[in-house]
């Protein structure tokens, strides 16, 4: 948590890409003292964040570190018990009012997919768009996650990485200006990951902040601009990924990257 | 003698004989409409079971669970005391009629519909709901996808509550009377025919009664394929 502030200024976006170097340098959203807590245990401790605009961040940590809860009260759809969750400044407690302030969209690490067929389950999110638009876009989508010939299956019938790869074709039907991605290609074969990974890269190319909670430290080097290290529900280390991969400040941190429990 | 009755169970069959048929149709008209009539009011209360908290909610479940099993004969008594002459709605005169059937059916049935289609619908929406709160849906448009993926699910709950009112006799009886060419349907003229001794037309109106119970578990079988099959999973 000490060098959470040494790092504000080193989070400024650093993308090559002119349209991710245009966009306002300060953060996107902020957690100000964010306390969270469940059947009187509680899960977050005064989380004080502040998440840059553009790029992608990864939130790790242990196991019940909190992360999930996190990104959930990050996208809106849990609420904290005391604390302010600020977009662009300003204070949206509400999903509703995060709503308004950005588009957003979450892919679970369970996808809930409806019971309908693959292409029914992506109209229903084009469903605020005309029909012609929404098959154009349709079709479009499945192209990008490669489900074109599978758009006629149900659902539910797919394998687990291709209900991911349409459950992430979903959330990119509303064009988010952040993604959150809670453990995405968690329980997925190399190939699959790697299709989601792409797509990531390419949303992020677009101007799309990322948000992805995530356990594998390899993929997290790959795609990461910066990284929030959580910890029982604190967070314990936040810089940029080059200085967290290479020079953990915390002993967590350090004990979390070299694959070993953490033992108080 | 069993062959006897066979045959004749099968020339009654054959033979199209009008009495049974209109026993048959009757049958059908009064147990579809209570049907619609249930699937109408059971599947609202049990939306609003599924989706809403409010006061009370715990209390209706337990009596709707209670409703389940409640004796047809019990539905029947109650519905004609209210329906009697000296009934607070003897007034409208419906005793000893097929509305009254209706009625009857509909008030056994309904609890049965709305009960297991809260379940099917609360299951469906909580499921969905991390999903939906994501995408950012109204209450309406959340209850429109949960209905419309449940249609398979709700379907069959139909078809059970169109099983359980054919096969049901208590209360049909009661405030039907089972009168010829009036209130007679199958379950209540297989039971007079019986106690007439009149096997075969007995045994024929069970035939029918069979195959029809047959044709609504065929149904129900094609239904959870098709649901299998095109969305399901």
């Amino acid at each position: 948590m000490h060098n959470k502030l040494q790092v504000a200024e080193a989070l400024k976006p650093k993308y090559s890409d002119s349209s991710s170097a245009l966009k306002d340098p300060a953060a996107i959203i902020e957690l100000r003292n964010v306390r969270y807590s469940s059947q009187a245990k509680l899960l977050l401790k005064n989380i004080d964040l502040k998440i840059s605009r553009g790029g992608i961040t990864a939130v790790m940590g242990y196991n019940g570190a909190g992360k999930s809860l996190l990104i959930k009260i990050l996208h809106g759809i849990l609420q904290a018990d005391t604390g302010d969750v600020l977009w662009d400044g300003e204070l949206a407690n509400s999903s509703q009012k995060q709503s308004e302030a950005q588009k957003q969209a979450m892919v679970f690490q369970k996808p809930t997919l409806l019971r309908r067929s693959v292409k029914a389950n992506l109209m229903f999110s084009l469903n605020k768009q005309t029909k012609l638009s929404a098959i154009e876009k349709c079709v479009a989508l499945l192209d990008l996650v490669r489900l074109a010939h599978l758009a006629d299956n149900p659902a539910r019938r797919l394998s687990g990485g291709e209900q991911q790869r349409l459950a992430l074709a979903r959330a990119l039907a509303s064009k988010p200006d952040v993604l959150f991605l809670d453990e995405a290609t968690a329980s997925l074969d190399p190939a699959s990951a790697s299709v989601i990974e792409d797509i990531v890269i390419k949303q992020k190319q677009q101007g799309v902040k990322i948000i992805m909670v995530t356990h594998d430290v390899a993929q997290a080097e790959r795609l990461a601009d910066d990284v929030i290290l959580l910890h029982r529900g604190e967070v314990v280390e936040q810089a940029l990924a080059s200085c967290f991969f290479n020079n953990p400040k915390t002993q967590v941190a350090k004990a979390y990257l070299s694959g070993q429990l953490w033992n108080d | 003698m069993q062959d006897s009755i066979l045959s004749r169970t099968l020339w009654l069959l054959k033979s199209a004989d009008s009495g049974l048929w209109e026993v048959v149709g009757l049958s059908l008209r009064v147990s579809g409409t209570a049907v619609l009539i249930s699937c109408a009011f059971g599947f609202i209360l049990g939306g609003v079971l599924a989706t809403t908290r409010f006061r009370g909610r715990s209390a209706i479940h337990i009596f709707l669970n209670a409703s389940m099993s409640m004796p047809p004969v019990v539905v029947g008594l109650i519905v004609y005391m209210l329906l009697s002459r000296s009934g607070p709605l003897g007034w409208l005169g419906l005793l000893y009629t097929p509305t009254a059937m209706i009625i009857a059916q509909t008030l056994l049935i309904t609890p049965l519909i709305a009960a297991l289609s809260r379940q099917i619908i609360e299951d469906l929406f909580n499921e969905y709901a991390e999903q939906f709160a994501s995408m950012r849906l109204s209450f309406f448009k959340k209850i429109r996808a949960t209905l419309w993926d449940a249609r398979f699910s709700l379907l069959t709950v139909a078809l059970a509550g169109l099983g359980r009112s054919l096969s049901e006799v208590g209360a049909v009886i009661i405030v039907g009377g089972n009168i010829e060419h009036l209130t007679r349907v199958m379950t209540t003229a297989i039971a007079l025919e019986t106690s007439k001794g009149d096997l075969p037309m007995a045994l024929a109106l069970g035939a029918i009664l069979l195959t029809i119970a047959l044709l609504i578990n065929t149904l129900l079988s094609m239904l959870n394929l098709s649901a299998r099959r095109f969305a399901y999973a």
